[in-house]
This record gives structure tokens, sequence and C-alpha cells, in this order.
């Protein structure tokens, strides 16, 4: 969007940051303590770790770049 | 959007819902509290956006059209996430299983070159009229009737769509989480009317694009661990010939020869004349509720471009739609490690258990059902008939629900379930917003109320959201009492859209259409496809005449029946415009080619011009189908 104001993009920034930081918290937890879920597959990979990870990146970029205030023309 | 879920899912979910509210469905999930955060998190998200956009919605051009300030990526991702819903991810997912890529023709060849053709070619003459809708431009061609006529049944069918969109989401959210109808309902509705009707179409734009993020970040997870599991796609191909004993799974085009030598029982000719132009065309270059998106970009060029990035995207879906519905044929497992076998959702429906008696409810009519419409083992439909925990029967819509179950823990579950609801609630937001600005601008202000200042069309625009979602519940509960009605409000939309297109195109492109004759022809092309619905629908042999063949199966009806009333809808704007007399051409500049200065675009280099991505585009579809032939 043109225009002043808060672009979309820093909303989906802060949604995949806290999205990112809440399943990547969990991965960890998971890792940790080796509490797997039972009937989800291929536990051993540490889905919550990575994905989480690459949400998290993703949101804090898209935050700082489109922050109020900043957001490109 | 519902117009393009496959016949599967739109008659197959809903038309066995008596039998699943009826009898007790174990949910196939359970969330954590990490879950509902996720879940939580994300209507806080949209509520957040309505109250922000609030104070930038005061003035109807901001209110319906965005303001017109859109970049061409916000446009085009909102473009093509509009028919991103979660009823056409799970229904082709599940087509997928059943009839393997044959499915991916509805995000190729029935997408593609119509987006192209609206970028490219359509887009200037929608733009430079400055029309606020689809209906608009038919007032500026063709006048006022075929204003009014096309905005009535454009009304209506948004109205129905919502309400039937809203009680999918409650009955999938039902089979998949256990939770109430009501609630489920109430939370959407709720949640939809407060963001659209606060922040109008920019709103809805705005929770479209999220929606997109959301399902990519959601569900591609499925197909990338599906592959691992499946040893990749050498690994995907070996399975499925050794378990289904064909590799026609992996052809697009190689069986579409005749009707009998495909699952889906389609003919190349349907797929590239019903399909590729008449219902593809009709749905991405005028269904207001996909142009709307488009009118909404800041300038010429953006609103070209817009659909073009659009359609790298939509070439991109099937890796997290198709493939999840193949990886499901060799993954998904029952409790005791056999091969989880999807069947119709007419199966499920007859192997209902009572929930008092904790037995199927009718073993006569489930073993039937399970012999005649399914190759379950003998074995495995005596575990079906014991109804024992583990044992029921999933339909093939459910084959992306659980792949996310099998794969997503909590958290990601979560997020998983969020990209459904999001695509649900978004299609209802599509919807609604796109009936609020035809209702108010195509209804209302010409027959209504001429006269009314611009705060006086918000309101009514706002008001007109609110007792739309409130028509929405009415219409979702009485698909609740009367399930028959989803058969005709899917048909809705190939009823309208098809002679709506030959309309368009030839008051675009064929100045001697006159406005009598554009009337006529959107009036007659609409009773000549709604008579082929009924005479398919009242006997369904007909359906050989209808699609050519006595091999045709439902799925040719659409495509075929949308051909037909392109064609004769065409043929009666051209034999009424030869005998009535034709508009001077000057009263058609801005609205027809050849009689229209198009705008001169300032020059950008060529990887800013619309046509390089074009070419890309037309390249990366070429080579997709070549090799998937």
């Amino acid at each position: 969007m043109r225009g002043s104001g808060i672009p979309i993009w820093f909303f989906i920034g802060v949604l995949l940051s806290i999205y990112g930081l809440m399943i990547f918290g969990y991965g960890v937890y998971e890792w940790n303590t080796g509490s797997y879920p039972p009937l989800v597959q291929l536990t051993n990979l540490h889905t919550p770790v990575w994905w989480g990870g690459i949400l998290a990146l993703l949101g804090f970029f898209y935050v700082v770049k489109f922050r109020p205030g900043r957001a490109s023309k | 959007m519902i117009g393009l879920v496959p016949v599967s899912v739109a008659t197959g979910l809903l038309s066995s819902v008596p039998a699943l509210l009826a009898f007790s469905v174990a949910p196939m999930a359970h969330l954590s509290t990490l879950d509902i955060a996720v879940i939580a998190t994300y209507f806080g998200m949209v509520i957040w956006i309505g109250f922000y956009l609030k104070g930038r919605s005061n003035t109807s051009e901001e209110f319906f059209m965005a303001g017109r300030e859109m970049t061409a990526w916000i446009a085009g991702l909102s473009f093509v996430s509009a028919n991103l819903g979660s009823l056409e991810l799970m229904g082709w997912a599940g087509s997928a299983y059943q009839y393997g890529i044959l499915a991916t023709h509805w995000y190729w060849v029935g997408a593609i070159p119509a987006m192209l053709f609206l970028g490219l070619v359509m887009m200037p003459f929608y733009y430079v009229s400055k029309t606020h809708s689809v209906p608009g431009y038919l007032n500026l061609r063709y006048g006022e009737h075929a204003r009014v006529l096309a905005a009535v049944s454009f009304a209506l069918e948004m109205i129905l769509m919502s309400g039937v969109n809203m009680f999918a989401m409650a009955v999938v959210m039902k089979v998949v989480l256990g939770w109430s109808i009501t609630f489920s309902i109430l939370v959407s509705a709720f949640a939809v009317t407060l963001y659209v009707a606060l922040g109008g179409l920019r709103s809805a734009i705005f929770n479209e694009v999220l929606q997109f993020v959301l399902i990519w970040g959601g569900a591609m997870l499925v197909p990338i661990l599906g592959l691992i599991q499946a040893g990749g796609v050498n690994g995907l191909k070996t399975k499925i010939i050794a378990n289904m004993h064909s590799d026609s799974y992996f052809h697009l085009w190689r069986d579409t020869g005749s009707f009998a030598a495909n699952p889906m029982g389609v003919h190349w000719t349907g797929i590239v004349f019903g399909l590729g132009f008449a219902i593809s065309f009709g749905y991405w270059t005028t269904d207001f509720l996909v142009v709307q998106r488009v009118l909404a970009a800041h300038n010429l060029r953006a609103a070209r471009m817009a659909p073009i990035i659009g359609s790298f995207f939509k070439m991109a879906v099937p890796f997290i739609v198709i493939l999840p519905g193949l990886l499901g044929l060799v993954l998904l497992q029952n409790p005791d490690g056999s091969r989880r076998q999807l069947v119709g959702e007419d199966v499920v429906a007859a192997c209902s258990v009572d929930t008092t008696s904790s037995k199927v409810a009718d073993p006569a009519a489930c073993s039937e059902a399970m012999t005649s419409k399914t190759n379950l083992t003998t074995a495995a439909q005596e575990k079906v008939l014991s109804a024992a925990p583990g044992t029921e029967l999933s339909s093939y819509n459910q084959a992306l629900p659980l792949m996310m179950v099998r794969y997503l823990g909590p958290g990601l579950l979560g997020l998983g379930i969020t990209a459904l609801i999001a695509g649900f609630m978004s299609g209802m937001a599509g919807n609604v917003s796109a009936f609020s600005t035809v209702w108010t601008y195509d209804l209302y202000k010409p027959l209504i109320n001429k006269k009314g200042s611009d705060s006086h069309y918000v309101m009514v625009g706002r008001i007109s959201i609110v007792l739309g979602v409130l028509v929405s519940i009415g219409a979702g509960y009485l698909v609740q009492k009367s399930h028959g009605i989803m058969d005709y409000v899917q048909a809705l939309f190939s009823i309208f859209i098809a002679p709506l297109l030959a309309t368009i195109l030839l008051g675009m492109f064929w100045k001697r259409a006159t406005k009598i004759a554009g009337f006529l022809g959107l009036l007659f092309g609409i009773v000549f496809s709604v008579s082929l619905f009924v005479w398919v629908h009242l006997n369904p042999a007909n359906l050989r005449y209808v699609a050519l063949s006595p091999y045709a199966k439902p799925m040719a009806e659409n495509v075929f029946r949308a051909l037909w009333a392109c064609l004769f809808t065409a043929v009666v704007i051209f034999l009424v415009s030869m005998v009535t007399k034709p508009r001077p051409a000057a009263e058609l500049e801005g609205l027809v080619y050849g009689v229209t200065p198009l705008p001169k675009e300032d020059p950008v280099p060529f990887y800013k011009n619309e046509w390089t991505w074009a070419i890309l585009v037309v390249i990366i579809f070429a080579v997709l189908n070549i090799l998937f032939w």
C-alpha cells in the first residue's frame, strides 16, 4: 500500500514474529525434554525448531524493514 | 471461492452433513493450549487491523475501492488469495488423491491464460473507465438494465456463497476439531463483520494478503515433510505405481483423449475450451470478487502487473494442494500400520456411528456402500462395521487435514488450522465486501437514493455489510436444514459467469454490440444456463448430451454447460446487434477496443515491464505442461 500509515507487511511481520517465537520456543522445549507428540511423524527432524526459527527471522525482517515511519513509498 | 471448488467437495462434504451431525464423529485432532494461542493471536490481529484501518476508510473511494492506492504486489496477492479458500485447498487435495495431477488443470490452464489476458488486454478498459464494479462497466457499455440484472444476480450469489462458506467452515471445524457448528459460525461472522465494516475493502485486502502468508506458512511443511518420508519425487512415483498399478496419476494431458481413459471423466476439449476459456476467463476476468482487487491498484501499470504477479503464485499453489493429496495416497496409515484408504463422503455418511449405541447406524447400507464404491478388502470392511475406535472411515476431502495431523505437532498444527480458518474468513470477507460495493453503487445509488452525500454511501456500505453477514448466517442455517440447496448455490457460479463473460468480451472488443443486445444476451444466456442445469438435475442421464459423451462424469458438466452458455449468449448478442442500431463511436470511447486511446505509460526498465514478466509466465507455464504431459 502506498501513502502514509502502517503497511500490511508490518502486520505480517508482527504476526510471523509472534508465531515464530511461540513455535521455536516449543520446539526447543520439546527437544530438551524429549517429550514428542506420540502420533506425529518425523519428530527426529525437530521441525518446530527450524520452521519456527525461519518464521521468526522472516517476521523480524519485515517488522524492521516496514516499521511505522520508515515504510518505503 | 466456492465456485471453483471441485464437485467432490461441494456436493460431497455438505450433502453428507445430516449424517455427520446426527451421529458421532470422532474429531481428527485435539488442539493443545499452544494451538489455541496461535488461533487466538490470529483473531486478535485481524481485529486490530480492522480498528486501525477504520480511520482510513472515511470516504466512499477509501471504503469501497481501498483509496485505489494498492501496489501491484498487494493487489496481486489479494487477487490470487481471494481464490485460495479453504474449501478449495481441501477439495483439490482430495481430488488429487482421487484423480492424480489432473486436478492441477484448475490451477494452470484453468487460471494462467485468463489472468494474463486480464492484465495485458482487459485491464486498461476496466481501469480507464474508472468504474467501481463490473456491473458498473455494463452500465457504461450497455445501459441500466444490463447493470441491474448483473448486480442483482451477483449480489444474490455473493450472499449465498458467503453463507455456504460460513457453514462449510463450521462443518470442517466440527469434523476436524469437534467444535460446535453455532460457535464456529458466530465467532467467524463476528470477526468478519467487525473488520470489514470498520476498514472496508482495504481491510479485506489486508486480511487476504495475511491469509496468503499464513496458508504458505501453515501448509508448506506438509509436502516438504511428506516428500522426505516418501523418498523424494522418485520415491513417491514408485510407491504410487506400486499401490495403484497405474502411472496416470502423473499425467496432465496424456489420458484426456477420451472421457473413459481418465478417472475424472473429462476430455481435453472440455478442459481447454470449457475450463480454460468459458469458466476460467469468466471467473478471472469478469467476477467482481477478484476484479475488485485489481481495480484498487494505484495506477494502470500496477493494475496490469497485479494479475501477472498473481499468476506466478497461482502456478505454485499445486505444491501445497495437489502434492499433499498425492502423498496421502502412499503415506496415510491406519493405527495398525496398513495403508489408509480414503473414500467418498457418501460412504462416510453411510457408515456413521450412532452416538447412543456406539455401533454403525445402518450396517447393511454401510456394507453395500463399501462394496459398491470402494476397494476396501473384506477384512477392512469388517473392521469398519465393528465400529471399534480408530476404524472410522475418512473422506477424500480430509486428505489435507489428515496429512497436517500426521506431521504437525503443537503450535504447527495450530498454524495449519489457522490457515484454514483464515482461508474461510477471507473468503467470507471477500464476498461481503464485493456485495457491499455492488449493493451501494449498482443498486442503492441508482435505484433508491441518487443524491446521497459521500458519507451517506459509506454508512450504507457499512450497514449492508452487517445485514449481508446476517443474511449469510440465515443462508448458512438454511443449507443446514435443506442440503439440496448447496447444489443450487454451487451451480449459481457457473450459471451466471459464462453469460457474463460473453457479454463483457463482446462489449469490450466489438463496437457494433448494441445496448439491447447486451441486456438480452445476458438475460437469455442466464435462462439458457439455468435450463441446462435443471435439465441435467432432473435427469442425470442428460449429461451425455451436455458433455457430448455417455462416459462424461459430473466434473465435465460444469465446464461444458459454461461453454454452451457462453456461446449461446454470444450468438444472441450477435443476432440482436445486427438488427438494432449501434451506439455512436464517440459514446464508446474508454469502453471499447479500437475507439479507446490507451493512456501512455512512462517507459520503465525491461525488468519492470509487465510484458517481460508475462512472457516469463508463459514459458514456465509451457514447461510445466510439457514436463507433466
